[in-house]
């Protein structure tokens, strides 16, 4: 009986499809919410958990530098956003930074990297903003680089930096969920109206 | 194999490929010049030009250095480094040495992309060059006397 009733439960488990993904839930998660605007809202609010992420704010400041670590420390060394957001004359992110993660030979952890390392643009900052505001500038295409919604889809289904937020390389912890979901998400989002939080 | 070019110099080396090009610039070519100071790119001591620009050495691994042109303190060459190094030399820049190395890497960069930087200017780009004597007024100081000299 024990075991018949645990193979029903893994066959349901194995057919339901995946609302959830290391603390990230799939679009159908929020299907029985009616209300498309509500539904689209409380889409952007889950996209909210990987855009709030420190993976992601770290190099989306508002002023100044980076912030570094799961805990958003300042930079260290200190380092400054420079005309290009690719460091100061001198000390360009690529001074540290490269192509990819690269672990450390004389203790535990590693130094971030990928194609191409440098800061989101200053209308790109999002740190201290409220979910709402980071929606209004992901949609503002003046402020988003002059995407339109499905290239912002592009941007966060395929970039590769957007990517990196997922493989941190040691000592940092991934974004949850996965790009794939990101992804899913964001198509969701566009496609109930794009709606932001209140 | 790891082919590229140091001072001038070209090197195959069969080598682990995840090695720093730190340990390969001190214990294969023996260019002690470049030094180690924290292996984790937090001091600047082991800062090299890699393709013309600064690079720390200690974050690098050798199979990231395929078909570059590195150069060490030992084969720096040029105006900037001339006056950088006078300027050092003539107001006693270093005291203990040990990161003087990569602070003049730093400064020659800069000097080479901006010839008379601000005091700002030179703040952000030796933020990452840490002295532990804290020379920093003598080293803000001899970049502004190289720049003078490189203005004539």
């Amino acid at each position: 009986m024990m075991a018949r009733a645990w193979l029903a439960g893994a066959l349901l488990l194995w057919a339901a499809p995946i609302h959830a993904q290391e603390g990230l839930s799939g679009p159908d998660a929020f299907s029985d919410i009616a209300d498309e605007q509500t539904r689209s809202a409380a889409l952007f609010e889950e996209m909210g958990k990987v855009l709030t992420h420190p993976r992601c704010l770290n190099c989306h400041p508002v002023t100044g530098g980076p912030t570094q670590g799961d805990d958003m420390q300042p930079h260290s060394p200190p380092v400054f956003r420079g005309e290009a957001d690719f460091g100061a004359v001198g000390m360009n992110c690529s001074t540290c930074h490269s192509a990819e993660n690269v672990e450390f030979v004389t203790e535990a952890g590693s130094i971030p990297g990928h194609e191409i390392w440098m800061l989101a643009p200053v209308s790109m900052g999002w740190q201290g903003l409220s979910l709402g505001e980071i929606c209004a500038q992901i949609k503002d295409p003046a402020r988003n680089g002059g995407k339109t919604l499905e290239e912002i889809h592009e941007h966060h289904a395929e970039d590769g930096l957007v990517g990196w937020g997922w493989h941190p390389g040691e000592g940092r912890e991934p974004a949850p969920g996965s790009q794939e979901m990101f992804g899913q998400l964001t198509r969701a989002w566009i496609d109930t109206g794009a709606a932001c939080p209140g | 194999m790891t082919t590229f070019r140091v001072n001038g110099q070209d090197h195959d080396l069969d080598i682990d490929p995840d090695t720093p090009l730190l340990w390969v610039l001190r214990d294969e070519l023996r260019l002690t010049g470049t030094k180690f100071g924290c292996g984790i790119a937090q001091c600047g001591a082991c800062t090299v030009m890699m393709n013309g620009m600064p690079r720390r050495a200690c974050v690098t691994p050798i199979s990231m250095v395929e078909g570059s042109e590195i150069t060490t303190i030992e084969g720096m060459d040029g105006p900037e480094i001339s006056a950088v190094q006078a300027a050092w030399e003539a107001i006693d820049v270093p005291q203990c040495g040990w990161c003087q190395s990569g602070q003049v890497m730093s400064a020659t960069a800069l000097l080479q992309q901006i010839p008379n930087p601000t005091d700002e200017e030179i703040n952000h780009a030796m933020a990452g060059n840490v002295c532990r004597c804290a020379t920093y007024v003598r080293i803000r100081q001899a970049i502004h006397d190289a720049a003078a000299t490189l203005e004539g």
